[in-house]
């Protein structure tokens, strides 16, 4: 069944190994194959060193909220059913300035409107859900 | 330190369209209408011109104005990119190129219809993402205003700045709005308690602390300095231009980078700086560019007029408010309350301000600071009298 969410294309050549990580449960970053430098989004070479190998590294899923917004109408349609809901930015518990756009639920498939947003605070700690959307395995997060 | 273009270039022609909602003319259409005005104001005719700078956004294209507005033959055509971060850049490269001597007489513009395609395209976008929106839009960060949102929770919530803070951006923007009949919220006066009973967008973002959307067309005419002397209007010299794009930046989800509120203001400050003899304390008036409230907070710290972390009290006390503000900026209500045309209005209001033709004219402003959109690759320029 169509969502009607803005869904990325899990073949990008850059992130389908990102996105193939989720479907198993897997929230990766990518690594340069060469200095080892962290780097997200995923890009062909790497800043530090140049080199245009990579490697995917398994994280803890574990994470901090950054930051956090409250959208409403008006939107597209599938999100302002939806609306007001939150979206967050987690800070990843092994580097800080690795960051995940997501949004704070109450189970994996759990709707995205579902946490009060009054309830939610920069600096709590969440950790990774994966909510299947059509293709898709959404990284999402819980309250750790 | 004076750098290689310094005050060779000048505005000499300025020209608008009304503003509106639903015009029935199209971009291409407003983009010749308001040229054409420019031109006249400059006193010169289309065929003197032969440079042009526009936005890569823009509608129209080089070829059909050129046919449209009569130009003569053309030696040098530039596109900026990024939207909003390329008003001041289109400037620039027509300043650069008559300085250089690319070209003699060059017009730069900007045309821009809400209800078009291009105007709003997180509205069009397509289902499957690839490219850097697909780290942010599956998870309904999806508009402009939530992108910005999500650094001025951030922000608000490293620095203590308060929505008081917006809301004094969005009443000097109406006030000086209420001074400039041109302005679409001329007649419509803002409070402060109409500010905080706005409804949302984008918590903590409400409507107030949103620009409007515009149907309208604004253009430029830079020639060298020499010439300028010759021509109508006193020249509002181009003292210094910059871009920037700072590195590991992220076009609006600037999230992914060690010091995500450290935005591309930086970059280009320093640039813009390092080619000027005057710095941010000599500046008596500026137009900074405001698709949202929060981006005049941080462009105050970014282009050095208070430090990081203060561009929020910076706005108390009627500060940027004309007349008696240390410093009024968007005089003429720019983004937020006179028209939202991608910022080109703030070069044309700056300029005016150098003309001493400002419906809110700063005293003893003989600088004028111009950026572009903060949160994208961005642009600025020093105007001087």
């Amino acid at each position: 069944m169509e969502s009607g969410l803005l869904l990325p294309d899990v073949e990008d050549p850059d992130a389908a190994p990102f996105w193939a990580g989720t479907a198993r449960g897997e929230l990766l970053v990518q690594a340069c194959g060469k200095c080892g430098a962290w780097r997200m989004p995923p890009r062909p070479m790497c800043p530090a060193c140049r080199s245009l190998e990579s490697t995917w590294i398994a994280t803890s899923g574990r994470g901090t909220v950054w930051s956090f917004v409250v959208p409403h109408p008006p939107l597209l349609p599938a999100y302002a059913e939806l609306a007001p809901y939150n979206a967050i930015v987690v800070a990843l518990e092994e580097d800080p300035t690795i960051r995940f756009v997501g949004n704070l639920v109450t189970s994996p498939e759990g709707p995205i409107n579902e946490v009060d947003p009054a309830s939610i605070e920069i600096g709590e700690p969440v950790r990774v859900v994966f909510a299947p959307v059509e293709d898709v395995h959404l990284p999402r997060w819980v309250r750790a | 330190m004076a750098g290689p273009i310094t005050d060779k270039t000048a505005i000499v022609g300025i020209g608008q369209t009304a503003f509106g909602k639903g015009l029935p003319d199209s971009e291409l259409s407003l983009a010749c209408q308001a040229i054409s005005l420019a031109i006249d104001d400059a006193g010169l005719s289309p065929g003197d011109v032969d440079g042009l700078a526009m936005f890569s956004m823009e509608e129209g294209r080089e070829v059909d104005v050129a046919r449209s507005v009569g130009l003569g033959d053309i030696s040098f055509f530039s596109e900026i990119g990024y939207g909003g971060g390329a008003g001041c850049g289109v400037v620039g490269h027509a300043a650069m190129a008559v300085a250089t001597g690319q070209c003699q007489v060059a017009v730069g513009w900007r045309a821009r219809k809400r209800a078009a395609k291009t105007s709003r395209p997180w509205a069009q976008v397509s289902r499957r993402i690839t490219g850097h929106w697909q780290w942010s839009r599956p998870w309904g960060v999806v508009r402009p205003v939530d992108e910005i949102a999500m650094l001025t929770r951030r922000y608000m919530h490293e620095y203590g700045a308060t929505r008081d803070h917006l809301a004094n951006v969005a009443l000097a923007a109406r006030k000086h709005a209420n001074r400039n009949p041109a302005a679409t919220m001329y007649e419509k006066p803002l409070t402060r308690e109409q500010y905080m009973e706005g409804r949302w967008i984008s918590e903590p973002l409400c409507l107030y602390d949103n620009c409007l959307e515009t149907d309208g067309a604004l253009a430029v005419v830079v020639t060298s300095a020499e010439r300028a002397l010759d021509l109508p209007h006193p020249p509002a010299y181009i003292h210094s231009f910059a871009q920037g794009l700072p590195r590991q930046h992220q076009t609006m989800t600037n999230y992914f980078c060690e010091d995500p509120l450290r935005g591309p203001a930086w970059a280009c400050a320093d640039a813009l700086w390092r080619t000027a003899d005057f710095g941010p304390a000599d500046v008596k008036v500026a137009q900074l560019y405001d698709a949202f409230s929060p981006l005049i907070v941080l462009s105050l710290e970014g282009y050095g007029f208070c430090e990081r972390g203060e561009g929020g009290p910076f706005t108390d006390d009627g500060n940027i408010e004309w007349p008696d503000g240390r410093l009024p900026v968007n005089t003429s209500g720019a983004g937020m309350s006179e028209a939202y045309v991608h910022g080109f209005n703030l070069v044309l209001e700056g300029t005016r301000q150098m003309r001493g033709t400002s419906t809110s004219p700063v005293d003893g402003a003989d600088t004028c600071l111009v950026t572009s959109g903060e949160g994208v690759p961005t642009s600025a320029l020093l105007l001087r009298k």
